[in-house]
């Protein structure tokens, strides 16, 4: 568990609490991520990034991925992905494997 | 680049609340205390065409609640029709009767989350809350649901006789490895407006459990998401009522009345649609009861023209009626109100109270 306010390590890989539920919300067409009580509804680099936080891929892989598919950069995308992950990781919404 | 999922205005949550039986005899139980006039009306495909109905109208969370909802023998049934809908699917129980067996069954049908209710962080003193001894089987379930790999969130209310307790209440529920704790004051409306003067704390009992609470979630950030809530009589400014009426919830009573909230079958001259009559989405369009309390047309002075009507929406309806006798008022508990004596004159009884009465009616049916 990443201690409060310390940075992020790139070398984390992010995972999706189990309380939560991603999905598609036909309404609206966005995805949220659901919790007991309540949900997040997420803009499209939010729900791509948490698609990718399976526990599987490192913070690092998770930005390059995305930089990809929103054809940006790293360096413009990153400060992005930390901030939402560190977010959602205070929240307890997702755990991060060092 | 979130936002909370309930910013407009639809349907978010179904409460199924699917039977009010209940092997508890909680003191502050906020289902009616004409609980006996809605028996168990549902069938198990009535509850899953409810479901599907709520799904179509956006629904994504449901709420499995009583009541006990494991006396329901259906249940497991439910649970799988919720998951085949893609619910996000809470149990909201007491615990009981329950077996391991039983909650994995409920777990392989998809069951989201449980939340458990524990009545203190003591045995003697949550036995006697709930009228029975369930504390240490409480605890057993509490442990099942995380051995099962389910999130639990554990669900404790607080009152005067137990406020003093908070800090054990959070090492209980650490203890257990709860993701989620609601430290939920009591709310005086149903059994617990009944035994106010049992319940209702001092302001100085709030504010101390309230800043062990907010130091435990510092501590806790990540881990438990721990939640205080404070009671509407030391608010100042009353809760957005279920979020505001008719707008993200739609309770559904064991005997198929839709309803806005836990208790809007207790206001006077309001005609609530039942789901075995019409579809969800009528009810929901355009059932006379749902539109009552709509919008701000209905509003009082001094809602009508206050800048915080899109905020708390007036506050609670209920209490409303079961305060000053008119469903229509500005929610007492708001100090605005006019009827805002009630409130403060409850409270300066708390305070000045030496002894705790030690007189508390428990819930039951047929009363």
């Amino acid at each position: 568990m990443t201690e409060g306010g310390a940075p992020l390590e790139l070398t984390l890989r992010p995972k999706l609490a189990p309380k939560t539920k991603l999905r598609l919300d036909q309404k609206t067409g966005k995805y949220l991520l659901l919790y007991p009580e309540k949900g997040l509804l997420l803009n499209p680099t939010g729900a791509a990034i948490l698609k990718l936080c399976t526990g599987e891929h490192a913070l690092s892989a998770i930005i390059l991925q995305l930089a990809t598919e929103f054809q940006s950069s790293p360096e413009l995308l990153g400060p992005e992905v930390l901030a939402f992950v560190r977010g959602l990781l205070d929240r307890g919404l997702l755990q991060a494997e060092p | 680049m979130t936002d909370e999922a309930t910013t407009d205005d639809r349907l978010y949550t179904l409460i199924a609340e699917l039977t009010y039986l209940c092997p508890l005899r909680c003191v502050y139980c906020s289902n009616p205390t004409d609980l006996a006039a809605h028996p168990d009306r549902l069938q198990t495909a009535d509850w899953l065409r409810v479901f599907r109905e709520a799904a179509e109208l956006g629904a994504l969370q449901l709420n499995l609640s009583g009541g006990e909802p494991l006396l329901r023998k259906d249940l497991e049934d439910l649970v799988a029709g919720a998951q085949r809908l893609d619910f996000y699917t809470n149990l909201i129980t007491s615990g009981q009767p329950l077996t391991r067996d039983r909650l994995t069954r409920l777990r392989d049908a998809g069951l989201s989350s449980v939340q458990v209710s524990i009545q203190d962080a003591r045995a003697a003193e949550s036995d006697r809350i709930a009228g029975r001894v369930s504390f240490e089987h409480k605890l057993e379930v509490a442990r099942w649901v995380k051995e099962l790999g389910l999130p639990l969130t554990v669900n404790m209310v607080l009152h005067r006789q137990n406020l003093s307790r908070v800090a054990e209440m959070i090492a209980l529920a650490e203890g257990l490895g709860a993701d989620r704790l609601e430290l939920a004051n009591t709310q005086y409306l149903a059994w617990a407006l009944t035994n106010r003067s049992a319940l209702l704390p001092s302001r100085a009992q709030i504010d101390e459990a309230r800043e062990v609470a907010r130091a435990a979630r510092e501590r806790l950030k990540g881990k438990i998401e721990l939640l205080f809530v404070l009671p509407d009589y030391y608010s100042d400014r009353p809760k957005a009522c279920m979020s505001g009426w008719g707008k993200r919830y739609l309770l559904v009573s064991p005997d198929g009345l839709a309803l806005p909230c836990h208790l809007a079958h207790t206001l006077p001259g309001l005609r609530f649609d039942n789901v075995q009559d019409r579809s969800l989405s009528e009810i929901w369009q355009s059932s006379e009861a749902f539109a009552a309390f709509r919008g701000e047309a209905w509003m009082p002075e001094p809602c009508a023209s206050c800048d915080r009507r899109t905020v708390d929406f007036g506050g609670c309806r209920c209490q409303a009626f079961h305060l000053t006798g008119d469903a229509a008022a500005t929610d007492p508990a708001c100090s605005l109100s006019p009827k805002h004596g009630l409130i403060t004159e409850s409270r300066a009884a708390a305070q000045a109270e030496q002894l705790i009465p030690l007189t508390l009616r428990y819930r039951e049916i047929g009363r």
